[in-house]
């Protein structure tokens, strides 16, 4: 059932015999495996070179290429040789490991090793794949910052990399967690990247601390798992005859309430950390703004890999969340919601790139549903297709960002397919737009048509995939807004607020700086390799869905040789009473429990959301590009007054930010002033009280100091004589 | 009993210590009330020869002549500080042109 149990059984009876000798050393896996986070980690400290031999080349942006991209051959390596393997544990070296008592769960192990699995490698695979591209991309997008800015973006990139793999390739809970942290500290630092701007100051700070919120829920739950599973490493946690499979087990068999409590809350403090740096309801607030960074930092990190971490947690626990009774419908839940919300906050936005960032937050609720629908297959599926097309979206917009000197409204900009020099740019944005709204065949289409039909399937679940296809829709609508409104139509454009204080423009090309004299910056080849490379790679990836059709394309077979193995759905009905376990052989097809209006939701969800997903199209094509004689005005206009203040509300993003506000940081504010106060006042009150008294004893005692010589004769002499006074009585006294 | 003895034996210790701390009293008045700097010196004499004239009357009492030798000693050395003190008196008195001890209040508090 879990794949790992060659290695775990060894390790468990090693662990018997050797309790108390420490680790266990399983090196199963060569040692170049360990090099795929390690080489952009050694390119951060090349980076630092750079900075101080003041490189004023694009070499930082060539080594971090360079080094991304043999990760990424390591990768592709590592999956010719290990794919549908146990497990190969690499250990690289033992980093914490001590222990207070020899009973089991009193020693804790987190070395850095990494494990190759398939859930690791689908992860890996595009990690560097994309890291390696939209470095290339980088190198060209920030060559305005050439210098020590440009060192310090491919330093904070390669670390980024690096935090990635350790949280994905870790064997253990504790290097997961360094990884979350490090890529949050990596988001940090490139959304801050422009840091004279006070909103991007203002995001990254947003950024660090909405994750923080999310992190505690991780790290109670790591605790708890360590408290109650005794280890925090992979191959003994998913032990076969370990204690989780025994719940996992229990499950299955209809004994579901046997399951301690603290089991059924672990996954449901895991869910608030992957909801915090996945941006799902209610801690998504900080994605949007994370758009102030350098748009390949949002196409890497805020789209295509960082924000499926949350993804990639529930994904490896799997079998933990399905022996819990609440954690996997509130996944659902929030996922739908938060796909639903955001659909509609991206509809009324005018930036584009904010659109697509909503469209993120809105995509990541579909991969979350996809787990808790029990379609692992389907989510991480979604994840994969996601990250290429996603990335490529946002890798078009920063190309327009690029050119229009910072323009990004979507009412300034129009006619770009008819301009010279931006054809590839806008071919990769419909590809990506055509993915992201589902349109038929495309790889988004099967992998969203995948979570949608099993939400039908799954017992309970018919209210989420009723949501998930209005917001496919939706998606479809906003995505081809900003197509039908940017990309085709009458050529018009203004530049951006970068245009005049700005001279990145003067490249040797025709750049006069008159007053009229604003060229579009045409993306150059880097920019266009990059782009027709993903626009490629995403129309190929649908064809991962008919690799092993069998088994959920070649997704659902990677999944099923690893952790996130759908052995939690049988789990999962059979603990909700449904129906029995069958419905293990696979997440895909095997099983027909729900029904779509009577119908096979597998067979006719294709249908469905094709539907959906053209009436979409349908009303951005006759809104924003039938008509439209200039780019600030369309037929959408004329709808405003109709809806009333919905729209207002909506472009407003619901007002969440302002009730964040009212209803957490204002309260916080108030209550750090209070005890602002209160240290002013009290603590530091006494400390100025312990120096006062011995200053105000000084002052009044100075005065006998008067530096008169009978003023001393005379103290001098009553001092004896009292002393004389006392002796006298006490010897008195005495006799 | 002669007449010396009848009157030395007329006197007791307690005389010889009421002289002692005579002297030392009027030291000390003269010491507390003059400003003349030789005054205030010459009283600081008078104090320390009451308390050496309160050692001898003891030392004679107790038949230890350790305290005598002791004032022998003192005596010498208060010679020399005498010494001292004019020399650094002379010195004071180039400096303000006055002797009198309210001249000097420098380590004012």
């Amino acid at each position: 059932m879990i794949e790992l149990h060659g290695i775990a059984e060894t390790a468990l009876s090693a662990a018997a015999l050797a309790s108390d000798a420490g680790t266990i050393e399983t090196v199963t896996g060569p040692w170049w495996t360990i090099l795929i986070p390690l080489l952009p980690l050694a390119r951060v400290v090349l980076c630092m070179f750079c900075a101080i031999a003041g490189v004023k080349t694009k070499l930082p942006a060539w080594l971090s290429v360079g080094c991304i991209g043999a990760s990424f051959v390591l990768t592709v390596l590592a999956y010719a040789m290990f794919a549908d393997g146990a497990g190969e544990i690499t250990k690289g070296w033992t980093w914490i490991d001590f222990g207070w008592g020899d009973s089991p769960g009193q020693h804790i192990t987190g070395n850095f090793s990494v494990l190759i699995d398939n859930l690791t490698l689908v992860w890996m695979l595009f990690v560097t794949g994309l890291g390696a591209l939209i470095g290339l991309y980088a190198s060209e997008y920030m060559e305005h910052d050439l210098g020590l800015g440009y060192c310090r973006f491919f330093a904070a990139f390669c670390l980024f990399v690096f935090s990635m793999a350790c949280l994905v390739m870790g064997d253990n809970l504790i290097m997961l967690f360094m990884g979350w942290e490090g890529v949050g500290l990596c988001s940090y630092l490139l959304i801050g990247y422009f840091y004279k701007k006070p909103s991007a100051v203002a995001a990254a700070k947003k950024a660090f601390i909405v994750n923080r919120i999310g992190d505690l829920g991780l790290l109670i739950g790591i605790f708890l798992t360590f408290t109650h599973f005794g280890t925090l490493e992979y191959r003994e946690l998913f032990a076969e005859g370990g204690k989780l499979a025994h719940y996992v087990a229990l499950v299955k068999a209809g004994h579901a309430g046997e399951v301690p409590l603290v089991v059924q809350l672990i996954p449901v403090l895991l869910m608030v950390g992957a909801f915090g740096k996945s941006a799902q309801l209610p801690l998504y607030v900080w994605l949007p703004d994370a758009m102030e960074g350098p748009t390949p930092v949002s196409a890497l990190i805020h789209a295509a890999t960082m924000v499926t971490a949350g993804v990639y947690l529930v994904a490896r626990f799997f079998p933990l969340f399905s022996c819990s009774a609440w954690a996997l419908p509130a996944v659902a839940w929030v996922g739908a919601l938060t796909a639903l919300l955001s659909a509609t906050i991206g509809m009324a936005q005018f930036d584009i790139k904010r659109i697509m960032a909503y469209s993120t937050v809105s995509q990541l609720g579909y991969m979350f549903c996809g787990l808790a629908v029990l379609t692992p297959a389907g989510g991480v599926f979604h994840v994969v297709t996601h990250a290429f097309f996603k990335a490529s979206l946002f890798l078009c917009c920063g190309a327009v960002m690029h050119g229009f000197a910072g323009q990004l409204d979507l009412r300034r900009v129009s006619g770009l397919m008819r301009m010279k020099g931006w054809m590839i740019v806008s071919l990769a944005m419909l590809v990506g737009c055509l993915n992201l709204s589902g349109f038929p065949f495309t790889s988004g289409y099967f992998s969203k048509d995948m979570i949608l039909a099993e939400s039908f399937v799954t017992p309970g679940m018919a209210p989420i995939g009723w949501i998930l296809l209005f917001t496919a829709g939706l998606t479809a609508y906003y995505t081809f807004r900003v197509w039908f409104r940017v990309f085709v139509g009458p050529v018009e454009y203004e530049p951006g607020e970068e245009y005049h204080d700005d001279e990145h423009h003067a490249d040797g090309h025709d750049d006069e700086h008159a007053d009229h004299g604003f060229h579009p910056h045409a993306p150059g080849w880097a920019i266009n390799t990059v782009l027709a490379t993903l626009m490629v790679a995403s129309l190929l990836a649908v064809g991962l869905n008919f690799v092993d059709r069998s088994r959920g394309g070649w997704v659902g077979h990677m999944l099923d040789d690893s952790t996130a193995a759908p052995i939690g759905a049988a789990a999962f009905v059979a603990e909700h009473g449904a129906h029995a376990a069958e419905h293990a052989e696979a997440a895909g097809e095997a099983a027909h429990h729900g029904s779509f209006l009577g119908m096979n939701p597998h067979a006719v969800m294709f249908y469905v959301s094709a539907v959906f997903g053209l009436v979409g199209i349908g009303a951005a094509f006759w809104l924003h590009y039938v008509g439209r004689r200039t780019a600030a005005t369309a037929k959408a206009d004329a709808l405003l007054p109709a809806m009333g203040p919905v729209a207002r509300w909506a472009q407003h993003k619901w007002y969440v930010d302002e009730l964040y506000d009212f209803v957490l940081v204002k309260p916080l504010w108030v209550i750090g002033h209070v005890f602002y106060l209160l240290d002013r006042l009290l603590v530091d009150g006494l400390v100025n009280l312990a120096g006062f008294v011995p200053r105000w004893t000084g002052r009044t005692l100075r005065p006998s100091q008067s530096g008169e010589l009978h003023g001393y004769a005379a103290q001098m002499a009553l001092g004896i004589a009292f002393v004389m006074i006392v002796v006298v009585v006490l010897l008195g006294a005495a006799s | 009993m002669t007449l010396a003895t009848a009157a030395f034996g007329s006197v007791t210790l307690a005389h010889y210590l009421f002289v002692a701390s005579a002297l030392f009293t009027i030291g000390l008045v003269g010491f507390l009330t003059r400003r003349n700097l030789i005054i205030m010196f010459l009283c600081t004499e008078l104090m320390f020869q009451g308390a050496g004239l309160a050692l001898i009357a003891f030392s004679r009492f107790h038949a230890n002549y350790t305290g005598q030798t002791f004032v022998v000693f003192v005596i010498t050395v208060a010679a020399a500080e005498a010494a001292l003190a004019l020399a650094l008196v002379v010195l004071l008195f180039r400096r303000r042109e006055s002797l009198s001890a309210e001249e000097w209040r420098e380590l004012r508090g």
